[in-house]
């Protein structure tokens, strides 16, 4: 390693030979940063889920579609309702082929004794196809069947192993709030964040489990363009014909990618996760500036000496360095393989989207580089303590 | 190119300030001549350090005349203070060896400092001065596992590997028992004279003072007496 180092730098690996000399300070500092990188990539996980959980059910729409809904509607399952005219209103417009109306609405289940789960149910209808990813296609036609749902097999609190051979001709029922349900088959979407599990009925059962809502009031309202349309003009025109401030108009895209904004800005959860990241951040720093602060404390005589001998400044700001980018790129790993497995973990105990993704681990190596290249530069303050006129 | 390799004249020095300003020393003249050995004593506190650290560019002259190696070190910045060390050597009275380099590495580090050089012929220059030390067995040891003398000597081969130009000693031998201390001085005596190196020395040492070409005395911060060995 020190003769590989020799080659790649031109000089001796000082930094390296002085870090590994001292063993126990090695595996303090490594300990330091892995636990650093651990927070961090905890935080970043936590966050990445939220806006995972957030976009997954938008994506049971058409990316291309307008989405219609009520003023007040920065969560797509929070939204208020909106007149279902708005409908018919936008479908005059000639670049509109198209629309349907969705309902949603949260409800309890209590599937067993003690066993309770917020569900988000979605009111379709079962002939608008069209409008939803094709994997629903099927599935969605088998709900025109009075009483019947696709069910989330990422239900939490819930063994939804029964549910798994759910089929059109072999209904596996279950009891929804004194009802009697048939599951005809499974989505697997997850509550995410707000609830536990999301389940699809068509707009007539919807109506049957939420009798004071009423088909003419949807939660939002989906438009198909014709094609070539451009959605920015479409949706500015539609914005126009409609009564001032009543409704959003936005593509499904951009309705996505301003739920996240707003999750993770707007609301404690968000700005919880950024504070976490701050606070790994700072441990970080902090860790790996106590460690190579103490190591630049005993070896000042050592340094001033190379003072001394001639080196510049730049040859010990090379040496600090060189310490920290170690530090960093070996503490990294063990950090990124606890990250990996508190990721699976919590995805197997609570069912929420948090995996590893390539681009985090990235950002979080480089970042530890940076967060771990500020300590030594801290730390190189130290280093005016080496006075080579007080070695004699 | 003038015979002298240091010629000091009318240096003052003070530490502090204010009321603590404190003089150490007074309109020091002093020649030293190219490929001599000059021994520096003198009472403790007669600014026998300061001469040396002044000389060897570790501190900036405040007033009077420092010339070495052709260069004028009054009104020098720090950067031509650093690139005129790489051409001394220090050994000082501890060895300041870096504990976690080998004595191979301690002493390439006296190489290293003058940028990426060959090294294969570095590894050589290396491991020839510390045979020339005696220290051929005790290549790849660490300080630690280093007798005094033995660190000691390690230090003077980091000092001697760059071939420098002068040599600034304070006291080397003070670590050293007097046999050791005496066979570290001749030793690079002798190389010193093979090479025509200049080496000023700081020493109490009284069997020293034998080898030396010429012994100046400071007291108080002034030279009382400098004395020519008998030839
Ligand atoms: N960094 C400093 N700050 C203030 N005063 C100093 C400093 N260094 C030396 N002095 C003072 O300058 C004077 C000369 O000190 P110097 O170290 O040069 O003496 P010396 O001849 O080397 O003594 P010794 O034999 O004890 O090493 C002394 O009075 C000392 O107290
Ligand atoms: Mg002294």
């Amino acid at each position: 390693m020190t003769a590989f180092l020799t080659r790649l730098f031109g000089r001796l690996p000082v930094g390296y030979l002085q870090l590994t000399h001292n063993r126990g300070r090695l595996l303090a500092a490594l300990a330091g940063v892995a636990f650093a990188n651990v927070l961090v990539f905890v935080q970043l996980g936590l966050a990445g889920a939220m806006a995972e959980s957030v976009a997954i059910p938008y994506r049971l729409f058409k990316p291309d579609l307008l989405l219609v809904s009520p003023a007040e509607s920065e969560v797509l399952s929070d939204a208020a309702t909106l007149p279902r005219q708005r409908l018919y209103q936008a479908m005059v417009h000639p670049d509109i082929k198209g629309g349907t109306s969705i309902y949603m609405a949260r409800a309890t289940w209590i599937s067993g004794r003690n066993a309770s789960s917020s569900i988000q149910f979605f009111g379709l209808a079962p002939d608008a196809t069209p409008f939803f990813q094709d994997a629903l296609a099927a599935p969605l036609v088998s709900l025109s069947l009075p009483d019947t749902a696709l069910v989330d097999t990422l239900t939490r609190f819930v063994d939804m192993q029964s549910y798994a051979k759910a089929h059109p001709e072999a209904p596996v029922p279950f009891e929804f709030q004194n009802r009697q349900l048939g599951a005809v088959g499974t989505v697997s979407i997850g509550g995410g964040f707000g609830g536990d599990g999301v389940f699809l009925v068509s707009d007539q059962t919807f109506f049957r489990l939420f009798p004071k809502r009423s088909s003419a009031t949807p939660s939002h309202i989906l438009l198909a363009l014709a094609p070539g349309a451009d959605p920015t003009r479409v949706a500015a025109e539609l914005a126009r014909a409609f009564p001032p401030d009543t409704v959003r108009i936005r593509t499904v895209t951009q309705a996505t990618g301003q739920e996240i904004r707003h999750q993770m800005t707007k609301r404690p959860t968000g700005l919880v996760f950024a504070f976490g990241v701050l606070i790994g951040v700072i441990v970080g720093i902090v860790i790996a500036y106590q460690v190579l602060s103490a190591d630049v404390a005993d070896h000042v005589r050592e340094y001033a000496t190379f003072k001394a001998m001639g080196f510049r400044q730049r040859f010990f700001v090379s040496i600090i360095l060189e310490e920290a980018i170690i530090l960093a790129a070996i503490g990294f790993w063990p950090g990124l393989a606890f990250s990996h497995l508190f990721y699976t973990t919590l995805a197997s105990l609570t069912n929420i989207p948090i995996f590893m993704t390539p681009e985090r681990a990235v950002a979080v190596f480089f970042g530890t580089i940076i967060a771990c290249s500020v300590s030594g530069l801290l730390a190189m303050r130290k280093l005016a303590a080496a006075e080579p006129a007080e070695l004699f | 190119m003038t015979d002298a390799a240091i010629s000091v004249s009318g240096l003052d020095h003070f530490f502090g300030e204010g009321e603590a300003r404190k003089q150490a020393l007074f309109e020091v003249n002093l020649e030293v001549a190219r490929g001599s050995l000059t021994i520096l004593m003198g009472p403790s506190g007669s600014g026998k350090t300061t001469l040396l650290t002044l000389m060897g560019c570790l501190r900036a002259v405040q007033a009077g005349s420092i010339r070495l190696l052709d260069r004028e070190l009054s009104s020098s910045d720090e950067s031509l203070r650093i690139d005129m060390r790489r051409r001394l050597g220090f050994i000082f009275q501890a060895h300041n060896l870096h504990d976690s380099l080998t004595a191979r590495q301690n002493v390439m580090m006296g190489l290293q400092v003058h940028g990426r050089g060959d090294p294969t012929r570095q590894a050589l220059a290396v491991d020839h001065v510390l045979q020339r030390l005696g220290l051929g067995e005790r290549l790849d040891y660490l300080p630690a596992n280093l007798s005094g003398g033995q660190k000691q000597r390690v230090a003077i081969a980091r000092a001697l590997v760059s071939n420098p130009d002068i040599i600034f000693a304070d006291e080397p031998t003070a670590a050293l028992d007097a046999v050791s201390g005496l066979a570290a001085v001749q030793l690079f005596k002798d190389l010193g004279r093979a090479r025509g190196t200049t080496t000023v020395m700081v020493t109490h040492d009284p069997r020293i003072l034998d080898l030396a070409d010429r012994v100046v005395t400071l007291e108080d911060g002034r030279i009382v007496n400098s004395r020519h060995a008998p030839v």
